[in-house]
């Protein structure tokens, strides 16, 4: 099992290395809550459309643009993601931000298969850019609930919140 | 040398003239704000700037005055998660984070139960999972009481009480003995979410057939089929007649009307004849004219 999760580690951390910097992910071993089981298949691919989503964020909050959320986004994450572009859109505002660690613990698994819930420790970089100028870089550290569901051939956040420690 | 004294006062000036955003305390950011309430960031010093807030949930932009409080009424900011507040000067800009955290009351509930449709007596067929949001579509993160309920038409009621944990909880229940619809509702604080949850007959239990003689055939003809508990099987079920004789064989799926299932097949003296539903075998009968 451990073999396989740091298979799993190793296996996410060179598909991330594509046109980004190295970001590390640590598969943190869980008691998954709920009574189905999860193949390594399904745990795999769920966290590499997790960590996919977060590039998918990168672009649109860096470009203001809501359109690139749409291949990992859902429902209420999509909305609220879409709401902060256009914030940032109508203030001068770009943001980047960049991933640089993820700490992911797999913590619920629905019955009917049909959602996934995951706490991700993100370590990443904001930086603020107000009318092009950037105004600050900032180190965050910060625990993140994530809720995945199935939506054609990946699975797309449909909750993504920061939650205090 | 003269340059460099002139610089050096330059620096001095500049640096004796620098907004008191430099020299001044950081400013004061709110512990964990509740979403939607009304919160202040206090921001020591003197002059003017601008108040960033920035998170995944949303973004502000604020100018302000130092020495002055940034009060932010009730709704500004309603997307829990983590935020940075960045205060920009004229020459330097201070940073901080801070939570906002979503709303404890319970105000909108994501159940998802399955399946909708189940036969009867079935041991933990019927499963609920729930998410529990509150008025600004934010995950409940804090533990939260959730009440599932499963009650069929015929009054027989199934309650579990659980905690979410991280925003989520489930629970499993059996199917009733008895077909039709059952409600499976889902509580939190005062709302509720509900499911219509159809139970259908199991297989059928007992199978039996009966065999006369009408004129050169042989009717066939089953008692009412009806499950383990008592419910009839659905009409259009199929059920399957075989006779056997003489090496030869006949096989006729008749579907259940009105409860039974009936055939005429020609009659053979010693015929073996058989009937099935599904998996489901039912009594053998050895013809004898």
């Amino acid at each position: 099992m451990l073999r396989s999760l740091l298979f799993l580690s190793t296996a996410l951390v060179s598909a991330l290395g594509v046109g980004s910097a190295q970001v590390t992910v640590r598969i943190e071993r869980s008691d998954l809550q709920g009574p189905r089981a999860m193949s390594e298949q399904t745990r795999a691919a769920v966290i590499r459309d997790y960590l996919q989503s977060w590039q998918s964020m990168r672009g649109a909050l860096e470009q203001n643009r809501p359109d690139l959320l749409d291949s990992s986004f859902i429902g209420t994450a999509r909305d609220k993601l879409a709401e902060t572009i256009g914030q940032q859109a109508a203030l001068g505002i770009k943001t980047n931000y960049r991933d640089l660690a993820h700490d992911i613990q797999l913590v619920f698994y629905s019955p009917d298969g049909l959602s996934i819930e995951l706490k991700d420790k993100v370590e990443y970089d904001v930086e603020v850019l107000d009318h092009d100028k950037v105004k600050t870089t900032q180190h965050i550290i910060s625990l993140y609930l994530i809720v995945l569901t199935p939506a054609e051939v990946q699975w797309r956040v449909r909750v993504l919140q920061a939650a205090a420690e | 040398m003269k340059l460099r004294v002139l610089l050096l006062h330059c620096v001095m000036a500049v640096a004796m003239m620098r907004p008191a955003l430099s020299q001044s305390t950081n400013m004061t950011l709110p512990t964990p704000v509740e979403a939607g309430k009304a919160f202040s960031i206090s921001i020591p010093g003197s002059g003017k700037a601008t108040l960033y807030i920035i998170g995944l949930g949303q973004v502000l932009k604020r100018d302000v005055s130092l020495g002055q409080s940034a009060f932010f009424p009730a709704g500004s900011l309603y997307n829990a998660g983590r935020y940075l507040a960045v205060l920009a000067g004229e020459s330097s800009t201070q940073s901080g984070e801070f939570d906002v955290s979503p709303a404890n009351k319970p105000a909108e509930l994501a159940f998802l139960a399955r399946p909708s449709r189940l036969p009867v007596g079935q041991h933990a067929g019927i499963t609920g999972a729930v998410y529990v949001f509150d008025a600004y579509h934010n995950l409940i993160t804090a533990p939260t009481p959730i009440t599932f309920e499963l009650s069929s038409p015929t009054g027989t009621v199934q309650k579990r009480g659980v905690e979410t944990h991280d925003g989520s909880a489930w629970t499993s229940m059996d199917s009733t003995g008895q077909q039709g619809m059952d409600r499976f509702v889902v509580r939190a604080g005062d709302i509720s979410s509900n499911r219509v949850i159809s139970q259908v007959p199991s297989d059928p239990c007992g199978l039996k057939m009966t065999a006369r003689q009408s004129g050169r055939q042989l009717l066939l003809v089953t008692d009412p089929v009806r499950d383990c508990n008592g419910n009839a099987v659905s009409d259009g079920t199929i059920v399957t007649f075989t006779e056997s004789f003489d090496g030869g064989q006949s096989t006729v799926d008749v579907p259940l009307k009105h409860g039974v299932a009936q055939v005429q097949l020609a009659s053979h003296n010693g015929a073996t004849i058989s009937v099935a539903s599904g998996i489901v075998m039912g009594n053998q009968i050895h013809w004898k004219d």
